[in-house]
């Protein structure tokens, strides 16, 4: 036996909320496997690689979680827009060195070849880079001065809803996570964001990113769960005030037509899914977002104000 | 389901006689309290915090947890004791215990409501017929430190103002320096000035330093006479821990064996969330025993309790977590 045999250091995975790396209170965990590649068919099939163990989170986690971005929110809302901006570009930037981390892991989860995943990370990191040029620039193209028969100035702003349960992607685990984060919190929302199911690593690698970025903790909420099991719960809690469905497409035993019913209980801003009619299909994320996904959690706040002579 | 327990008058000579009568002694001197006290068996620090944290490992679930929620709102002594306070807030106070949760009406009151002595006329009145008490602090709260006649005139004070009960503090100084008559002789005339109101005898807990002090305050309290125990003002911290109620509760229960009479307990300050009170639950349950798991023998100081209590039954309620947002705000910002 070889001296140098060396006892392997697995990472242990945790949930993120409230800026903590916390264990389910559940003390569950499921396992994660790679993406498989090649058909079934093929000479060359293998079997998916067990990559690790990951924490199940609980209905409870995800009250915690609703309880930290609750607590985060008024101070993230009440940061600049040009703060809000600065700290998106450094989690870009924290991202960056990390390249090779999130290229690996995306590989694995997504079966891509390790050039097509490089591409995924630089879309993610440019796709921060382009929501955090977003941060004081939204307000001006959603708000505006309105024109009113009276000697007012009338004007609308845009401001962020609150507290928001996003389902993440599926498929697409770093790409698609980003893409549904960055719009929500770019505003001064808070985010309880459910990662992709069986492709959580990239997210929870994210959560480090986040966590070592500047974004205070509470702003953004982790939780790797069965789908299904938790959704529901974000979804009729009565503190959380918007619902990006985008991730409950490709989940079985969720109808997001359920998911919206809970929502409607306290007229929470609900983002439907790609698709038509029950049918949720994950969109392209490579493509240039639609305003859609900052606009839905926004909330017009209309002022008047006495024009001088 | 509150009881009205209108204690007898009684004089502080009467508290001394019988005094006398339980520690065998002729005369009632500090050093005969000190004998006594300190033949109190001592407090085995690590047993005592090891049964705690094994309370609260409890799990307490489904229709348990509902009657649980429900039997704790009923205990709280809804409290408000800042230096801010004004007749609005008192008010407010006030229309939160009378209708704790508006949107389900089948929710329980308060015990009652616990405020400064010169609010309890506005509480009394904003009360009205409502079974809901009024207790009132005394006794220069939360240091205890004024001569007798001022602590005297405060309870007396808020006596005649209608409060249904007073809490008083102790005189910390006076315990922690071996002066245990001093501390006895001021709960006896405090509790003479009461009259009909029942007594809580704030010990302070987070002060007493050691938890065999906390099981010596809680015997000379209940010989002086207080009707309730209390473990804080709320002011210092540490407050109402585990380990300290525990203490409490097994003297009220060797209490009623000595003596035959029911003692209350009220743990105050530091309780927020329903788990912790639901664990405060299970330990009188289980160290006391059933017949405290009433408002007339135990109650909650608090004041954000009550929400997180009302969260909890909304959430069991309706099946969906509930925010803040749908709870009265009995906070009102000061500006």
């Amino acid at each position: 036996m070889s001296t140098d045999t060396r006892v392997a250091v697995n990472k242990t995975y945790k949930l993120f909320i409230g800026g903590k790396f916390p264990r389910s209170e559940s003390g569950r965990s499921y396992e994660v496997y790679a993406a498989p590649r090649g058909a079934k068919t093929s000479r060359t099939f293998t079997d998916p690689a067990f990559l690790a163990n990951v924490a199940k989170g609980s209905r409870k986690d995800a009250r915690n979680a609703v309880q930290a971005a609750r607590k985060a929110q008024s101070g993230w809302a009440g940061a600049t827009a040009y703060n809000r901006g600065q700290v998106l570009y450094r989690v870009a930037e924290v991202m960056e060195g990390r390249r090779s981390q999130f290229a690996a892991e995306v590989a694995q989860a997504e079966g891509l070849s390790s050039a097509r995943a490089d591409a995924v990370v630089t879309a993610a990191i440019d796709r921060w880079v382009w929501y955090a040029g977003w941060s004081d620039k939204f307000a001006q193209v959603l708000g505006g001065l309105n024109p009113v028969a009276g000697p007012f100035f009338n004007i609308s702003a845009p401001e962020p809803t609150g507290v928001v349960a996003v389902l993440a992607p599926q498929s697409s685990s770093l790409l698609g996570l980003v893409s549904v984060v960055a719009p929500v919190i770019v505003s001064g929302n808070t985010a309880v964001v459910l990662t992709s199911q069986d492709r959580p690593i990239p997210a929870i690698t994210l959560s480090e990113a986040l966590a070592t970025s500047d974004v205070p903790g509470g702003v953004v909420n982790l939780i790797t769960a069965d789908t299904a099991e938790v959704a529901p719960w974000l979804a009729s809690h009565r503190d959380v005030n918007g619902l990006d469905l985008t991730g409950a497409a490709g989940v079985s035993g969720l109808d997001w037509g359920d998911l919206e019913a809970g929502a409607a209980d306290n007229l929470k801003r609900v983002l439907r899914p790609g698709g038509s009619g029950v049918t949720a299909v994950e969109p392209d994320f490579t493509a240039t977002p639609a305003l859609s996904r900052m606009t839905t959690f926004l909330e017009t706040k209309t002022v008047w104000h006495p024009k001088g002579t | 389901m509150s009881t009205s327990t209108d204690t007898a008058v009684v004089t502080a000579a009467e508290q001394t006689s019988r005094a006398r009568e339980i520690l065998g002694v002729s005369r009632l001197t500090n050093q005969a309290l000190t004998r006594w006290l300190h033949g109190l068996p001592g407090v085995d620090q690590v047993g005592c915090e090891a049964r705690a944290a094994g309370l609260g490992t409890r799990s307490i679930k489904t229709t348990a947890k509902a009657w649980a929620i429900d039997t704790a709102i009923s205990m709280i002594d809804l409290t408000t004791l800042e230096g801010a306070d004004t007749d609005g807030k008192v008010r407010g106070l006030v229309t939160k215990a009378l209708s704790p949760d508006p949107s389900d009406p089948s929710t329980p009151h308060p015990a009652a409501v616990c405020v400064y002595g010169d609010k309890v006329a506005v509480a009394k009145q904003a009360l009205g017929t409502s079974e809901v008490k009024v207790a009132a602090v005394a006794t220069a709260f939360p240091s205890g430190r004024a001569s007798m006649p001022v602590k005297l005139a405060d309870t007396q004070d808020a006596v005649s103002a209608g409060a249904d009960e007073i809490d008083m503090v102790i005189d910390r100084g006076a315990f922690l320096s071996g002066d245990y008559l001093t501390v006895f002789d001021q709960i006896a005339a405090v509790k003479e000035v009461c009259g009909p109101a029942r007594l809580k005898v704030i010990m302070e807990t987070g002060e007493l330093v050691t938890y065999d002090n906390v099981r010596r305050a809680s015997w000379l309290s209940m010989l002086a006479g207080g009707d309730f125990i209390k473990t804080s003002t709320g002011k210092v911290s540490p407050a109402a821990t585990l380990p300290v109620t525990l203490i409490m509760l097994e003297a009220v229960r060797d209490w009623l064996e000595l003596t035959g009479e029911q003692i209350g307990v009220k743990p105050a300050g530091g309780i927020r969330t329903s788990k912790d009170a639901i664990t405060f639950l299970v330990a009188v349950n289980e160290v006391a025993g059933e017949q405290w798991l009433t408002n007339t023998y135990f109650r909650f100081g608090a004041s954000s309790l009550l929400n997180d209590l009302l969260l909890q039954r909304q959430r069991m309620a309706t099946g969906a977590y509930s925010g803040a947002d749908y709870i009265a705000d009995d906070s009102p910002s000061l500006y």
